[in-house]
């Protein structure tokens, strides 16, 4: 096969002239798919705290609520939720709220939807964990709580949730990296995160091969990356007595 | 406020259901084609040769580290290349379809192998001593005593990942393949219907999958029973 090899072409100045390198154009990329996924991440945990919280309530219409808001964002796919967030949702609005969003920059724009799109999908994820993390607690925790006078959501802030909390790291850990993963969906509406870079260097540098492998190694770091902070974070909040605490 | 006009589904009806098909198609290919090659995966995951076991390991921590975009960007930009030269097929030849089946079976298959990695060491200990004890082979005391249970307790599991699945072949359209949501796409593109055709295939996808996860559900609290 005759394919000329060039890594150099990442020191190279781009084609269109904007003063950056083909590799500034990678950690252009690598740098919006990391502020994409943290503030999605952020947006998810309190939502799904919220939501999880009140699918174990002992009240048929929060946790009716609750469970069919888990439903829709785990039965619809992520693309087409995203295609709805940035197509569909400005037409939806009242009409001034709608056209002031149409009228901000398109980066902006593909910003936002973006990370409402993974923050809401992610919350429904995070709200099963949540939910299965106080539903492993012992019923007598709470009945406990109750019993010593704190009403219900005194109990749930003060003894279930901070128990809950350390219980779920570990599966939440899945979580967060796939948020990582699932932001390169938002390549698609034309958002400029690392996928997206990754097919703009084929196209302007012509060499397939260098661009996706680097483009592919960058997502593999970030993985390890986020997994050993992970695991520093799980060692700290471990529970002693349980499954894998000290 | 935007003024629905649902008019143009209708008679989109067919092409949208030839997009269904597709979208169907690379489903079932994927998770027969994943679940056999994550089986091998697995099984070369617990074998007691290491090259096998590194390779298996290194495999599965790839492309799960990695996101499924970026696997199908490979697959419909980068490989087709590769395989035009490397076999003189000639160039532009239509691989989409094919490329998107592989590129699927091949990323599902990491996630397929843990889940039977889990089943098979959920199956107990007793089960292979026993039956070495009777004079089985490994292979054969896998093939007809650990795998056929591990597959009972791993089928709800599966079924869900098959469901998510189903749900991941909407990106396809990063290669402008006719998929259901590709279709919907651009039927609502041409008609300018956009925001109509979005919400007719969320609400498709949503049916479709929340009624399989039910089923799903409804078989997984049975077998607790049994």
């Amino acid at each position: 096969m005759a394919y000329n090899w060039n890594w150099g072409v990442f020191l190279q100045p781009t084609a269109t002239g904007d003063d950056s390198t083909y590799l500034g154009w990678m950690f252009y990329g690598l740098k919006m798919t990391i502020g994409l996924s943290l503030s999605a991440w952020v947006i998810a945990l309190l939502l799904g705290a919220v939501v999880g919280v009140l699918r174990t309530v002992p009240n048929r219409w929060l946790a009716g609520i609750a469970t069919a808001y888990v439903e829709v964002f785990r039965n619809i796919p992520l693309l087409v939720q995203l295609f709805l967030w940035y197509f569909v949702m400005p037409e939806l609005l009242p009409e001034k709220l709608g056209n002031a969003f149409k009228q901000t920059n398109p980066i902006v724009q593909q910003f936002l939807s973006s990370m409402v799109c993974l923050a809401l999908f992610t919350s429904a994820r995070v709200a099963e964990q949540v939910r299965s993390g106080i539903n492993s607690l012992p019923p007598g925790q709470k009945n406990a709580g109750l019993a010593l006078g704190f009403t219900l959501p005194q109990t749930y802030r003060h003894v279930m949730l901070p128990m809950a909390v350390r219980l779920i790291v570990p599966p939440l850990t899945s979580e967060f990296l796939n948020i990582f993963k699932n932001s390169a969906v938002c390549s698609t509406i034309g958002l400029l995160e690392l996928a997206a870079q990754g097919r703009q260097l084929v196209d302007y540098t012509a060499q397939p091969y260098e661009s996706f492998i680097a483009v592919t190694v960058a997502y593999l770091l970030l993985n390890v990356v986020v997994m050993f902070g992970m695991r520093w974070v799980e060692a700290h909040v471990r529970v002693p007595g349980y499954i894998g605490g000290k | 406020m935007h003024e629905f006009d649902w008019s143009s589904i209708p008679n989109a009806l067919p092409f949208l259901w030839d997009g269904m098909k597709i979208s169907l198609e690379i489903t079932l290919s994927a998770v027969v084609f994943g679940i056999v090659w994550g089986t091998l995966l697995a099984l070369m995951r617990l074998s007691s040769i290491t090259p096998l076991s590194w390779f298996a390991a290194g495999y599965v921590n790839l492309f799960r580290a990695v996101p499924l975009v970026m696997v199908l960007l490979w697959f419909f930009l980068i490989v087709p290349h590769l395989l035009e030269s490397l076999f003189g097929l000639p160039r532009g030849t239509d691989m989409r379809l094919t490329s998107a089946i592989a590129g699927f079976a091949l990323f599902e298959a990491a996630y397929y192998s843990e889940i039977i990695r889990a089943g098979i060491q959920s199956v107990p200990k007793g089960q292979m001593a026993a039956a070495s004890a009777l004079g089985m082979t490994y292979g054969q005391a896998m093939r007809l005593v650990v795998l056929p249970q591990a597959f009972r307790n791993m089928v709800p599991l599966l079924l869900t990942q098959g469901i998510i699945l189903f749900q991941d072949t909407s990106l396809v359209y990063v290669s402008a393949l006719a998929d259901f949501f590709g279709a919907a796409y651009k039927v609502g593109d041409r008609d300018g219907r956009l925001v109509e055709l979005l919400l007719f295939a969320g609400a498709v996808y949503f049916v479709l999958c929340f009624a399989a996860s039910r089923v799903v559900r409804h078989y997984q609290n049975r077998m607790k029973t049994a």
